[in-house]
């Protein structure tokens, strides 16, 4: 698709966006806000000559510096800058877009005339006018992710270092193979409206991850087990791997808050994927599950960020991700029971430390947080201005965002989470309460419906629980349940100390297909009678 | 001008290899227009247009490599750009990996630009938003579908002497018709070098039809049946199978094409002998690049032959290391077939599950290419060699390399998602669980 630079041809599954610079490059500032301010006028004043009823313009100069390593070499190293605007109008009560790399007067200009232009034309399909909700200009505004090391600053040589680091230690605890990464975004971007709106906003993100491969050549057996790191708002101090942000889980397994420790997970990594080569494979039937924040993360995900959705539920994703079981009329019944009691899950982009945290949203909107699902009943969705109407709403939630300036912003899934329990409880004693049980750690293999209702979810390790203790490690482990039915088993929740977020770094949605960046904070959660099945097959 | 013909594109290529001051130096030029138009709730949702051109250098000194990408074309611009290069490159750590560029390659003659597709401008798109929403609007049923149309150019040069061009072009179409009660939904897609193939219209008559013809499921139990694939449901399984061919993580035991006790299974019949899958940049219906990314020539490669595994696909490092010829990744593949229709299938079947796509497909273990996803917009029931009821849509976890065994009947290859690709009947195909999906 257009916006993908040389990189994506590097590391084809890897959305990288604009062209090659070095990394030097990527620490000159860009253009000054009052700058940014006079450029975004002259887009504003062409449209509406041209009969823009509402105008957005957003200046983005996206960063991008990705390392990629396997073994004792680096594979690539990807250093990209995208520089552009795009503009989106409202003329004819119609949407229209366009977007130029051309940043001069003369090309803001001509690219705002083709966006009205655009509007005019697709208005002859138009059977409702867009009716945006009021947005109040906010004026002058800034906003930046509050980071301690712009990771952008540290040297690749250190980077590089690490990553070596990480492969030399796994490969010394057994590994056969290790690929190991490093992704720091930046989006600079400045937003302005024709409600008199001018948002300057310095958005950084960062994930460190690898996979750890061992193979077994006597029976041909090969298993993986990925990072349990967290993509995640952050700076490089991410990486500083603090004792205080670790948490103690049971068998001496750690987990990770707001600080990752990649070496030590690397070491960890090489143990348990020689582990799963001769674990148990698992007996098929009901089990309680207790889910790992960096396992549940991905389910939140998946079975409650996507089909509350409110453009999902209205159908236009219906040709491509989808719809949703979440219907209006099941949320206008204020009875649904989405969960047992025990689920509150709350939508947010401001939370400290995530990816979904930014000032405003990119139509303007200040961002905040509210509830999605209140003691098990679904009460919200997420919404922004020209849908908030539906559900009799006056104020958008601030959902919109492009991925780059040369997409048009849509609905996006704000950090969607679960809260920890009210009750004082870890790990240990949640284990100790299950009689017949596997407790499942980081991302594996998932799979839902289009309207959301069936899934099926793997994991990167499986430990079996009997009795109330863990008694080894199991393989073969994936469990398939119906939306409702999991998250009314849901039956008790570890409390905020073990509270960690997950984060989806590239989550993918729309045609043409764009990525943005979310997180999922819960902490470890028992779901009982969920159904396992066996995914070992002989070929 | 996106668009440059092999003469523009030398010209510029020649300038920018005659600033180089590296050991070696490859220019890949690239420039295409493409447009979209998308559409939801019966209305067109969003649209646009993009046009690229863009340069990227490759400097070399020994083992070390630097890339630059510019999207300016004067003569500074370009200096600047291989000198920018030629910095990264020289701080970049070595890569024990690098293969000296390529020299001169052979390239067939491929026909994958068709002026038609060339030609698309957004008042095309409209009317082809509008052939697909009108007939939905008048039969009350609701139309979202996506048109996306490409036309470009690729040209690569280096300084041993390689120097490749194509053009190409592509238009993809997708739609989704669902019924006002939400309770039935059809799809069909089409996909063509030459825009002048696609008919809107036809597309969504068949969308509609399964759309109409799928409401008031019935729930069968999971388990193993016999199904009909059609061309868009077996090409993702297919596909996955083939993105998994590589040579090197089968040598390194990690693939399934690894072999217990060491060693690949290149040579094993691992598949029903009626499946032989080949590649083909010049076949008439899928025509692609003559090259691939690297320049490497893209030749007719035979991968499984009448079941037996016949090649895989290298990097040029790994195929230098192992001593053998560096077959490149296709960019299409055709699982060859015979002449039988899709309604000729399911006339010759007795019980049975026709399956219109499917959705979501996910890796479960790459030891044995499980993959797990769903049916979607349109599965039904076949008793008799008839199409008897729609069936709730099902979970699956299968592996394409099972279900290859498993062949019943193989009917004639359509174009899927740039592949040819027979409706395939498959016995024992694994459903696992139902769902209530939509």
């Amino acid at each position: 698709m257009s916006g993908m630079g040389i990189g994506a041809l590097m590391m084809p599954s890897v959305p990288v966006i604009g062209q090659a610079v070095s990394a030097e490059h990527l620490l000159e500032p860009g253009i000054d806000a009052a700058a940014k301010k006079k450029l975004s006028e002259i887009a504003l004043n062409a449209a509406k000559s041209k009969g823009a009823t509402y105008t957005d313009v957003r200046i983005g100069r996206y960063l991008q510096q990705f390392l990629f390593t396997r073994e004792r070499q680096v594979q690539n190293i990807v250093n990209a800058e995208s520089y552009g605007i795009g503009i989106r109008v409202i003329a004819n009560g119609t949407w229209g877009f366009s977007a130029t790399s051309d940043v001069t007067p003369d090309g803001i200009a001509k690219c705002a005339a083709t966006a009205v232009e655009i509007a005019k034309a697709n208005s002859k399909f138009q059977k409702e006018p867009v009716q945006l909700a009021e947005q109040k200009g906010v004026g002058d505004k800034t906003w930046k992710t509050p980071i301690v090391k712009n990771a952008f600053e540290i040297p690749i040589r250190e980077k590089v270092d690490l990553l070596m680091n990480v492969n030399g230690k796994a490969l010394d605890g057994g590994a056969s193979f290790v690929t190991s990464n490093l992704f720091f975004v930046n989006e600079q971007k400045y937003f302005a409206s024709s409600d008199g709106s001018f948002i300057d906003q310095d958005v950084h993100r960062i994930w460190p991850t690898f996979t750890v491969t061992v193979t077994d050549k006597a029976s041909g057996k090969f298993k993986t087990r990925d990072a349990i790191s967290s993509p995640m708002g952050m700076g490089y101090e991410y990486l500083d791997g603090v004792a205080s942000e670790k948490i103690a889980g049971p068998n001496g397994l750690v987990g990770y808050r707001n600080s990752y420790d990649m070496v030590e997970d690397a070491i960890t990594a090489a143990k348990q994927a020689k582990e799963k080569i001769t674990a148990k494979t698992v007996q098929a039937g009901k089990y309680d599950l207790v889910l790992d924040p960096n396992h549940l993360g991905l389910t939140i995900h998946e079975s409650v960020g996507h089909p509350t959705e409110l453009d999902r539920v209205l159908g236009y994703e219906a040709n491509y991700a989808g719809t949703s079981f979440a219907t209006l009329d099941k949320w206008q019944s204020k009875t649904f029971a989405y969960g047992s009691k025990l689920v509150n899950i709350v939508a947010d982009k401001t939370q400290p430390h995530t990816l979904g945290a930014v000032g405003y949203d990119d139509e303007g909107v200040p961002c905040k947080e509210w509830d999605i699902i209140k003691d098990g009943i679904l009460v919200n969705y997420q919404a922004i201005r020209d849908q908030v109407k539906i559900i009799g709403e006056k104020e958008s939630h601030g959902c919109c965002y492009a991925d780059n300036w040369n997409s048009v912003q849509f609905q996006r899934m704000p950090n969607i989470s679960l809260k920890p329990g009210t009750e004082k409880r870890s790990v240990m004693d949640m284990i100790k309460g299950v009689e017949k049980g596997i407790y499942i750690i980081g991302r594996g293999s998932y799979s839902i419906d289009q309207q959301r209702y069936n899934f099926q979810f793997g994991g990167q390790v499986f430990y079996e629980i009997k009795n109330g203790e863990i008694t080894g490690m199991l393989d073969d482990v994936a469990y398939q349940s119906n939306t409702q039915e999991f998250w009314n088993s849901c039956a008790q929740l570890c409390d905020k100390d073990d509270y960690r977020t997950f984060g989806s770094f590239f989550d993918g949605k729309g045609q043409p297909g764009q990525v943005s960046a979310v997180s999922h904070g819960s902490s470890t959660t028992r779901f009982n009678g969920v159904n396992v099945i066996n995914t070992g097959r002989k070929i | 001008m996106a668009i440059l013909s092999k003469e523009e594109a030398k010209k510029i290529i020649d300038k920018v290899l005659a600033f180089s001051k590296a050991d070696e130096i490859s220019v890949g030029l690239n420039g295409d227009r493409s447009g979209n138009i998308r559409y939801a709730r019966n209305s067109v949702s969003t649209s646009g247009e993009t046009t690229d051109l863009s340069l990227s250098v490759t400097s070399v000194f020994g083992k070390k490599s630097g890339t630059a990408t510019i999207n300016e074309f004067d003569d500074a611009s370009l200096e600047k750009t291989v000198r920018r290069a030629e910095e990264i490159a020289k701080l970049a750590p070595d890569n024990p990996e690098y293969m000296p560029m390529l020299g001169a390659q052979q390239f067939q003659e491929t026909q994958s630009f068709a002026e038609s597709t060339a030609a698309i401008n957004p008042g095309f798109r409209a009317q082809a938003a509008f052939n697909s929403i009108d007939p939905c609007i008048k039969k009350d049923l609701t139309a979202a579908g996506f048109l996306q149309d490409s036309a470009g150019f690729s040209a690569i040069g280096n300084n041993k002497g390689l120097f490749a061009y194509n053009k190409s072009t592509s238009v993809d179409f997708s739609i989704t018709v669902r019924t006002a009660d939400g309770k039935g939904s059809g799809y069909a897609t089409r996909d063509y070098n030459d825009a002048s193939k696609l008919d809107t219209k036809a597309a969504t008559e068949i969308a509609m039809q399964k759309a109409l013809a799928s409401v008031n499921t019935k729930a069968l139990e999971p388990g193993k049946y016999t199904v009909i694939l059609e061309p868009t449901a077996a090409v993702d399984l297919l596909q996955n199978m083939m993105r998994s061919m590589d040579a090197r993580n089968a040598d390194e035991g990690r693939s399934f094409l690894g072999k217990k006790g060491g060693g690949t299974r290149l040579g094993e019949k691992l598949f029903d002998e009626r499946i032989t899958i080949y590649s083909d940049p010049a076949n008439p219906e899928i025509p692609t690049s003559p090259f691939a990314g690297d320049g490497r020539a893209q030749e007719k490669v035979t991968w499984i032959d009448k079941g037996v595994v016949k090649n895989m696909y290298y990097s040029r490092f790994w195929a230098q290391k192992q001593g053998v010829k560096a077959v490149p990744a296709p960019s299409g593949f055709i699982l060859a077939g015979g002449t039988e229709s899709l309604a000729d299938l399911i006339k010759g079947t007795e019980k049975g599950i026709l399956v219109t796509r499917f959705w979501y497909i996910r890796a479960v273990d790459p030891q044995t290419l499980l993959y797990t996803g769903l049916t979607r917009d349109g599965t039904f029931y076949i008793e008799n060699g008839q199409i008897k009821y729609p069936v709730k849509n099902f979970r699956f976890n299968e592996s394409p390399v099972i279900m290859l065994n498993n062949v019943e009947a193989i009917g004639k290859p359509v174009r899927a998602a740039g592949n040819l690709v027979p409706p395939l009947k498959i016995r024992d195909f694994t459903f696992t669980s139902l769902s209530d999906a939509v």
